[in-house]
C-alpha cells in the first residue's frame, strides 16, 4: 500500500438537474476550491490534478481535461485524466492516492464531475463500436436483467426495491447537497411512480444530475485539518462478455472487496465497518452489493435491507447521504462515495453523520459491473 | 524512489488505412507478444490509454479488456489519455513496493474518423472549439510561432519518413515533395499520417526487471508537466511545461544516444529539442517517430518503446522519449531510460 495518505480536504456542488449559471470549468473550480478550503490550501500547495469523469460524450468534449487544467491551478504541474465507466470516481481518487502512497507527490487534487444536462446519457451510453451490436437499452436496460435474476435467485420480495428508495431519500433530506430531497418521500409514492424496466420503478433509478466533487490527499507529513486516513485501496476489472461470468454477484467485487478489507484487516465487514457509501444508481443494487461485498451471505442481503438495518440508524448504515439514487453527477458519484466516506470518519457529515463512525467503506462500480474501485477511511492512522 | 525498468515492448505493423481488425484484434498480438517475451502470464498492475471519441463510442478500453484475458479479474485501470501516461501510473503503482510487475497498453485507430476535426472537440467548448479550429490550423498557428526554416522542416520529414520505411512496423511513406500547403506555413507532409495501430510495455522493478531482461532499460526519470490550455497563454514557439519535465526527469544528467519525441507535426521537433537541451548531433526518431507512424493514444507509449528497445537491444546506452497530450504541446511527459543505474 506504500507510504501513509490521507483525505484532508472535501469539496461538493449542489447537485442539482442543470448548472445553468456555470461553465464546466466553473462546476469543477467550485468542487475543488471547496475541497481547498477545508483544507486550508490554496492551490499553489497542490502538486498534482487527478480528474475523473464518465464518457466524454456526456458533455462533448474531448479529453477535456486539457480546457480544464487552467480552471484547477494545474498549470506547472502534471494532470491525469482517468476515465474507468461508472467507476471513474472512485478509481480517480485511487490513482491521486497511488501518487501519494507512491512518495511521489506530497499533496494530490482530485476532481471528478459531470454535467449531464450537456448531453443525454442514455444515448451516449447506446451508441455502439463499428461492427458491434447494440443493444441500445442505456444503463437501466443492461442492469435490469441483472435484477431479475438477483430476485429469481435470492426469492426476496418485490418491495425491497422500494424501501431501499425510500430509505436512501430520507438520508438525502439531511444531506444540503443532494440532488432529490423530495419532502414526505413514502412507499406509496415510490410505487406511484411509472414503471421504466420492471421492477424498476421511475423513483427506484437515479436522477441525471450536474455537479462535481473534489478531495484534497496528503501525505502524512503534509496533513493539515482534520485527516481521514486511508487504510486500504483497491480495484479489480473483469471482462464484460465472458461465459459463465457472475453479472449478478461479479466476482471482481469480491475480489475487490477482500483485497481492500485485507489491507485495513477487517474480517467482518458488517461489524467493523461504522458505515458504507455503495454504488447504488437502482434500488435493488443495495441488496445485491450487500451479499458481494460480504456483509450478508448469499441470497441474505435483502433481509438486512427489509430488517432497517441499512437506515442511518441501523446496525450498518448504508448511503447516509442518500447515495446514487439521490445524485448522480455520473463520472462524481464514485468520488463521491468516497469522499462522503471521508466525511464520516472526519465527523463532518453533518445532519448525516453516523454517530461515532471511526471506519468508513467507499464503493464505485462500472461498466457491465465489471470494474470496481473501492477504499476504507478511517479516523485512526493506520 | 524504487527502480523500475521496461523489460518488453512490442507494436502493430501500424497501418495507413482500416485493415479490418477491430481494437482487441490489434491489441491481442502484441499483448501476446510481450507476455511470451517475458513468459508472464499476469501482472501486478494493468493501466491503458486509450480515447472514446476515435471510435465514436463510448468505453473503447471495455473490450480491450477482451484481449488482455481478464480472469481472475485483474488489478486496472484507464486514462483517457496517450498509453504513455498510463505507464506513468504504473510506473507510480509499482513504487509503492507490493507488486513487480506492470502491463501498460495504448491503442487507436484513427482511419475511422476525421482525427483533424475531432481535435476540434478538445478545445475550451465555449470560446474556442466554436471557432472551427481544427488540428492543423492550431498546429500551424504554432509553427508560424517558431518560424522555423522550410529547409530544416523539410529535412526532418526527409529524415523521419526514411527512418520509417527501414522500420517494419512504420508505414512506407515516399520523400517529400510538393509546394501545396495544408495550412500554411504547414504542408501535408509536415503533418503526421492517419494510423491504426496498438502497442504494449511491460514494467519491472528491481531484481524482477533483471530476471526479465538481459538488459532492462531502467527508468531514471519520468515526469510530465501541463501548460494552460489557452493558446495566447503561451509562449507558441517554445514548451516550457517539456523543458520543466525534462529537468525532473533528469535529462541533461548525462549524454543521450538516442531519442524519441512525440512529434505529431515537423516544427515540433526544434521546439522540442530545445525543450530538452538535445544537441544538433542526437539521434531523434530513427524508427522514423510519428511522422512515419502516428496510431493516435499508443504514439506516446511507443515513443518510451523504440527508446526502451535500444537499451534492452544494446544499440543505445541512455535513451530519451517524450510523449505529448492536448493541443500544441499543451503537456508533455519525459522519461530517461538508462542501461545501468
Amino acid at each position: 500500500m506504500g507510504n501513509r495518505c490521507a483525505v484532508i480536504g472535501v469539496g461538493q456542488t449542489r447537485y442539482q438537474t442543470r448548472r445553468r449559471d456555470v461553465s464546466l470549468a466553473g462546476l469543477v473550480r467550485e468542487a475543488a476550491l471547496r475541497a481547498l478550503e477545508d483544507a486550508g490550501l490554496t492551490f499553489a500547495d497542490i502538486d498534482a490534478v487527478v480528474i475523473g469523469k464518465a464518457p466524454d460524450m456526456f458533455e462533448g468534449v474531448m479529453m477535456p481535461e486539457a480546457y480544464l487544467a487552467d480552471a484547477l491551478g494545474a498549470a506547472g504541474k502534471p494532470v491525469t485524466r482517468v476515465h474507468t465507466a461508472g467507476s471513474v470516481g472512485g478509481s480517480t481518487a485511487l490513482v491521486g492516492a497511488s501518487l501519494v502512497q507512491g512518495g511521489v507527490h506530497g499533496r494530490v487534487l482530485v476532481v471528478a464531475f459531470e454535467k449531464q444536462s450537456e448531453s443525454n446519457a442514455t444515448w451516449a451510453l447506446t451508441t455502439h463500436l463499428p461492427f458491434n451490436a447494440s443493444l441500445v437499452v442505456g444503463a437501466g436496460g443492461y442492469f435490469v436483467p441483472h435484477i431479475r435474476e438477483y430476485m429469481r435467485r435470492s426469492g426476496a420480495p418485490g418491495h425491497i426495491g422500494t424501501l431501499v428508495a425510500v430509505k436512501d431519500r430520507l438520508n438525502a433530506l439531511k444531506n444540503p447537497y443532494a440532488h432529490l430531497r423530495i419532502p414526505g418521500i413514502d412507499r406509496k409514492m415510490v410505487e406511484s411512480t411509472p414503471m421504466l424496466w420492471e421492477p424498476i420503478r421511475y423513483l427506484e433509478t437515479c436522477p441525471s444530475s450536474d455537479g462535481a466533487c473534489a478531495i484534497v490527499l496528503a501525505a502524512e507529513d503534509k496533513v493539515t485539518g482534520t485527516p481521514a486516513w486511508i487504510h486500504g485501496t483497491a480495484m479489480r476489472s473483469e471482462p464484460l462478455m465472458m461465459a459463465g461470468r457472475d453479472v449478478v454477484s461479479p466476482r471482481a467485487g469480491r475480489d475487490c472487496a477482500a483485497d481492500v478489507y485485507r489491507q485495513a484487516g477487517i474480517t467482518d465487514p458488517r461489524r467493523e465497518i461504522d458505515v458504507a457509501e455503495v454504488y447504488v444508481p437502482f434500488s435493488w443494487y443495495e441488496p445485491m452489493w450487500l451479499e458481494n461485498l460480504g456483509f450478508a451471505a448469499e441470497g441474505e442481503g435483502w433481509k438486512l435491507t427489509e430488517a432497517g438495518c441499512t437506515a442511518l440508524d441501523g446496525d450498518t448504515p448504508w448511503n447516509a447521504s442518500g447515495g446514487v439514487l439521490s445524485s448522480n453527477p455520473i463520472g462524481a458519484s464514485g468520488l463521491i462515495r468516497f469522499a462522503e466516506a471521508a466525511l464520516q470518519v472526519r465527523g463532518m457529515a453533518g445532519e448525516h453523520q453516523v454517530e461515532g463512525a471511526r471506519l468508513a467503506l467507499g464503493h464505485a462500480y462500472g461498466g457491465g459491473a465489471q470494474f470496481f474501485a473501492m477504499w476504507i477511511v478511517g479516523s485512526r492512522r493506520p | 524512489m524504487r527502480d523500475v525498468a521496461v523489460v518488453a515492448f512490442a507494436q502493430t505493423v501500424h497501418t495507413g488505412h482500416d485493415a479490418g481488425p477491430a481494437e482487441p484484434e490489434l491489441l491481442l498480438p502484441v499483448i501476446d507478444e510481450v507476455k511470451r517475451a517475458t513468459g508472464l502470464k499476469r501482472f501486478g498492475f494493468t493501466c491503458s490509454g486509450s480515447c472514446d471519441y476515435l471510435a465514436g463510442a463510448p468505453f473503447s478500453f471495455v473490450s480491450a479488456l477482451d484481449a488482455v484475458g481478464a480472469w481472475p479479474p485483474i488489478s486496472e485501470s484507464h486514462v483517457e489519455m496517450d498509453g504513455a501516461f498510463a505507464l506513468y501510473e504504473a510506473w507510480v503503482r509499482l513504487q509503492h513496493g507490493d507488486i513487480d510487475t506492470a502491463l501498460v497498453y495504448g491503442f487507436g485507430k484513427s482511419s475511422m474518423s476525421d482525427i483533424r476535426e475531432i481535435m476540434t472537440l478538445q478545445l475550451d467548448p465555449y470560446y474556442l472549439a466554436p471557432l472551427g479550429l481544427d488540428q492543423v490550423s492550431y498546429a500551424a498557428l504554432q509553427a508560424a510561432a517558431v518560424n522555423a526554416d522550410r529547409a530544416a522542416l523539410d529535412e526532418i520529414v526527409r529524415r523521419s519518413r526514411a527512418g520509417g520505411r527501414a522500420n517494419p512496423y512504420a508505414l512506407d511513406l515516399p520523400d517529400p515533395a510538393g509546394e501545396k500547403f495544408e495550412v500554411e506555413p504547414l504542408r501535408p507532409y509536415d503533418v503526421a499520417p492517419v494510423t491504426d495501430g496498438a502497442a504494449a510495455v511491460v514494467l519491472a522493478a528491481g531484481d524482477r526487471a533483471r530476471e526479465l531482461a538481459g538488459r532492462p532499460a531502467w527508468i531514471t526519470g519520468i515526469a510530465h508537466r501541463a501548460e494552460p490550455h489557452y493558446l495566447g497563454m503561451r509562449d507558441l514557439a517554445r514548451s516550457v511545461s517539456t523543458a520543466e519535465a525534462g529537468r525532473a526527469a533528469g535529462v541533461g544528467k548525462g549524454p543521450v544516444d538516442v531519442a524519441e519525441l512525440h512529434t505529431q507535426f515537423s516544427h515540433e521537433e526544434p521546439i522540442l529539442r530545445e525543450a530538452l537541451g538535445l544537441s544538433a548531433d542526437v539521434m531523434v526518431n530513427p524508427s522514423g517517430g510519428p511522422l512515419a507512424a502516428n496510431p493516435v493514444m499508443a504514439t506516446g507509449l511507443i515513443r518510451i518503446g523504440e527508446a526502451a528497445r535500444r537499451i534492452l537491444d544494446g544499440s543505445a546506452d541512455r535513451a530519451v522519449a517524450h510523449a505529448t497530450s492536448g493541443p500544441c504541446l499543451q503537456q508533455n511527459l519525459v522519461a530517461v531510460l538508462d542501461q545501468s543505474l
